[in-house]
């Protein structure tokens, strides 16, 4: 029910005739370049409804004219990057390490597949370069806790360790405080005498007691000059490079309730030549024996 | 500013003969003061998590100070306290104006809705720093706080409904509709993406009824139409009144208003899938949510058409109103930004965007250019009338804020494209012996650089909304320039 139709005379369109708090609206036409914009998205969506799936229906969907699907189009994508790969890959899964480093091309393709792997998946916790933090042994310095050779790194990284996988690599530091093994001040002496090995040089009475107590309880898995056992894992402790820290308290920690880390099984993740490649790549970091 | 006094002191000036309707004015004043005060804690929320992105040690190894926490306090104190309170707060004031009707419901519903929102938006952000979190963007509340909500927006809906239901116009103004349309399905997309089992009475941890891929189509349902009705048709709503008001100039045409009225309400509603491209939801699925997607590009542009062409013939306020400026570019905003959607929503355009950056850049065209600009320019409009004063403190500080935020958005969206398009390259680039040339950490170290540049367009826009801030507590302290109205109105109110 319009009231008062005005003329604008800025346009010389005319008002709807309504007001609301002072504010009209113009009788104007829809823009002809909006419209027809508009009909030209409807034209397209429904060319694309044509062609690609669509409508659902009682029985499905309406699968489109040109046969599209999203899972065809990936295992297309997947299937042609592993042909790329193949001829190289498919020989660094079956050549042993020594004929693989003699072939240049062959260890070309590895350390790209390694470097990228690395990166992706292990880097994260073992740092950029295998520089390593604080319970994620640093690849690069060559203190291995289970071996640095090639076919160690890849059996570590196939089956992880405390992975749970019925190949990995297990060990386990009893807890000498934490169950009573040990009391309070001899877990101190003994901290203190494991500090003396990688170059805190202290004398006197707790040093003798602790080498005492390490000679009992710790000479069997970290060896008698603390040297390390790569057999069960046990890491070197006459070495600044200490997973969870070389000074006095963490030493007392780890003595009392033992920290642990675990390494995924990546067979289930990556391939076996995918696994060689990182075990090249972390094997060329600095530390490969 | 003589149309504000007109509007603002004498709202039927217009037309003399009829009773004069004393409007609830002090609920939108409260709104008003909330809408700043969240604009400020939205803003210096998503300063301070842009820089723990460029910085992740400022996350301070603190739980209540983590990212994850931190970042749904910014989008929710953006979105709802900040652009709700707005919306709240304009709706109420456009809606008794445009009806020549007080408020339905009386003082008492009115300040229930001011006060249970307000404690929903505190609640909600205590909620997420303590770590409770339904974990579905937008909709992070948990149940106990979704259903008073709930008893919120249906008094919110009864206030807003009862008044036009009670209008003395014959007509309904266009601002309403859109108005009535966003409260309207908010309700409903509320209700749908909530419906959660609680796993005690006295826990606040919930299981939604969906799970998998029908729980993330629900979720993108809600979290689409969330941009389209609470962030597109509520605040096309606000344009609609401030833009030609403060123009003084008749709405550019009706016959448009309509049809992208209605072809956007319909438009939207299945554009959600576009967000769940390339994933577990079938192609069909994708496919109609990127074709109504494309297909809602010109219902987009006709608010657009309507903001702008709207000033033809009063361009020259530009110049003398900066108020008027906000509302105009954050009509372009919207323009950019709703084209911006579409293209992305396309599926192998999307295959490069989606997950990169170019996302957060785009909604941020949206949220700060369009949303926060538009709001603005409402503010700056409204102040002077609610507060009876002839003008604002500085019409000078406001040309500041204008262009210190504008260099902020400018700021940050080139950078997010920069970086987004550069991380969507990086990702999908191979080597010539077919394996991805770049590590992800790789394209993290590579966008660093733009996450500084983002936080510097963030910081600038902060500012500008503190200069605000200043501004509008000026005005409110200079004299009044009108007699004021008697206060709180438990007087004789015609139309009651």
């Amino acid at each position: 029910m319009p009231t008062k139709i005005e003329k604008d005379s800025v346009t010389g369109h005319t008002t709807t005739g309504h007001e609301w708090d002072g504010l009209k609206e113009l009788n104007r036409p829809l823009p002809k370049w909006w419209l027809y914009t508009m009909y030209a998205t409807i034209v397209w969506a429904a060319v694309w409804f044509v062609l690609y799936p669509s409508w659902p229906g009682v029985n499905g969907y309406f699968r489109g004219t040109l046969g599209y699907s999203q899972r065809d189009k990936v295992e297309a994508d997947v299937a042609a990057v592993a042909k790329q790969r193949a001829g190289a890959m498919d020989k660094i899964a079956a050549l042993p390490f020594d004929e693989i480093r003699k072939d240049p091309q062959l260890m070309a393709m590895a350390e790209t597949a390694g470097r990228i792997t690395f990166a992706n998946n292990c880097q994260p916790c073992h740092g950029a370069g295998g520089g390593g933090n604080p319970g994620y042994p640093a690849l690069a310095a060559g203190n291995w806790l289970w071996g640095g050779t090639l076919p160690e790194i890849q059996q570590t990284i196939t089956y992880g360790i405390r992975s749970g996988d019925a190949d990995a690599r297990n060990s386990q530091m009893p807890r000498f405080g934490a169950d009573g093994v040990l009391k309070p001040d001899e877990i101190q002496q003994v901290a203190t005498y494991v500090a003396t090995l990688y170059g805190k040089p202290e004398t006197g009475k707790a040093v003798e007691a602790g080498k005492q107590i390490f000679a009992e309880n710790c000479a069997v898995c970290h060896g008698d000059a603390g040297q390390g056992n790569r057999e069960m894992g046990a890491p070197k402790l006459a070495a600044r490079t200490h997973l969870y820290g070389d000074d006095l308290a963490a030493i007392v920690a780890q003595v009392t309730n033992p920290k642990m880390g675990v390494m995924p099984a990546w067979h289930t993740r990556l391939d076996t030549a995918t696994i060689k490649s990182l075990a090249i790549y972390v094997h060329s970091l600095g530390g490969g024996e | 500013m003589s149309d504000l006094a007109i509007g603002g002191v004498m709202p039927v000036a217009h037309a003399p003969a009829r009773t004069a309707v004393v409007y609830n004015e002090a609920v939108v004043r409260k709104f008003t003061i909330a809408a700043m005060f969240w604009a400020v804690v939205a803003f210096l929320v998503g300063v301070v998590i842009a820089a723990q992105l460029a910085w992740p040690q400022l996350n301070l190894g603190l739980s209540f100070t983590n990212f994850g926490r931190l970042r749904p306090v910014h989008t929710s104190a953006a979105i709802f306290a900040f652009g709700g309170s707005a919306l709240f707060g304009t709706s109420l004031y456009v809606v008794q104006r445009t009806c020549r009707a007080r408020l339905f419901g009386g003082e008492a519903l009115a300040n229930f809705l001011f006060w249970g929102y307000q404690f929903f938006i505190v609640m909600a952000a205590l909620s997420y720093v303590m770590g409770f979190s339904q974990g579905q963007e937008y909709a992070e509340p948990e149940w106990h706080l979704d259903l008073w909500l709930t008893v919120v927006w249906v008094l919110y809906a009864v206030v807003f409904i009862g008044t036009l239901l009670k209008r003395e116009e014959p007509h309904i103004y266009v601002a309403n509709w859109f108005y009535l349309a966003f409260i309207l399905t908010v309700a409903i997309l509320h209700l749908g993406n909530n419906v959660a089992l609680p796993v005690s009475i006295y826990t606040a941890k919930s299981y939604n009824f969906a799970s998998g891929v029908q729980n993330a189509m629900i979720q993108w349902w809600y979290g689409h139409n969330a941009v389209g009705f609470f962030l597109t048709a509520g605040f096309l709503g606000m344009m609609y009144y401030f833009i030609p008001k403060a123009a003084g100039r008749p709405v550019y045409s009706y016959r448009l208003s309509i049809v992208h009225f209605w072809s956007l309400i319909f438009m939207y509603m299945w554009a959600g899938p576009h967000h769940l491209h390339w994933t577990a939801l079938p192609d069909w699925t994708q496919t109609l949510g990127m074709a109504f997607s494309v297909m809602l590009w010109m219902p987009s542009w006709g608010g657009m058409i309507n903001g702008i062409m709207t000033l033809s013939g009063a361009w020259d306020k530009l110049r003398t109103d900066p108020g008027l400026r906000f509302s105009v570019t954050a009509v372009g905003f919207y323009g950019m930004s709703t084209f911006e959607g579409p293209v992305m929503s396309i599926r192998d355009v999307n295959s490069l965007s989606h997950y990169t950056d170019w996302g957060i850049g785009h909604v941020h065209s949206g949220a700060l250019g369009w949303v926060a600009f538009i709001s603005f320019g409402a503010i700056y409009y409204l102040v002077p009338v609610l507060w009876k004063r002839e003008r604002l403190y500085s019409t000078r500080l406001v040309s500041w804020h204008y262009w210190v935020a504008t260099l902020g958005i400018v700021f940050y969206i080139t950078s997010m494209w920069v970086a987004g398009i550069m991380q969507g390259l990086m990702w999908r680039a191979y080597d010539q012996f077919g394996f991805l040339q770049y590590s992800f950490a790789e394209s993290v170290n590579a966008v660093h650089p733009y996450y500084v540049i983002r936080l510097i367009g963030g910081v600038f826009f902060l500012s500008g909304a503190l200069i605000m801030v200043y501004n509008l507590i000026q005005t409110v302290r200079s004299p009044s320039t009108a007699r004021r109205e008697a206060l709180p109105a438990g007087v004789a109110v015609a139309g009651e």
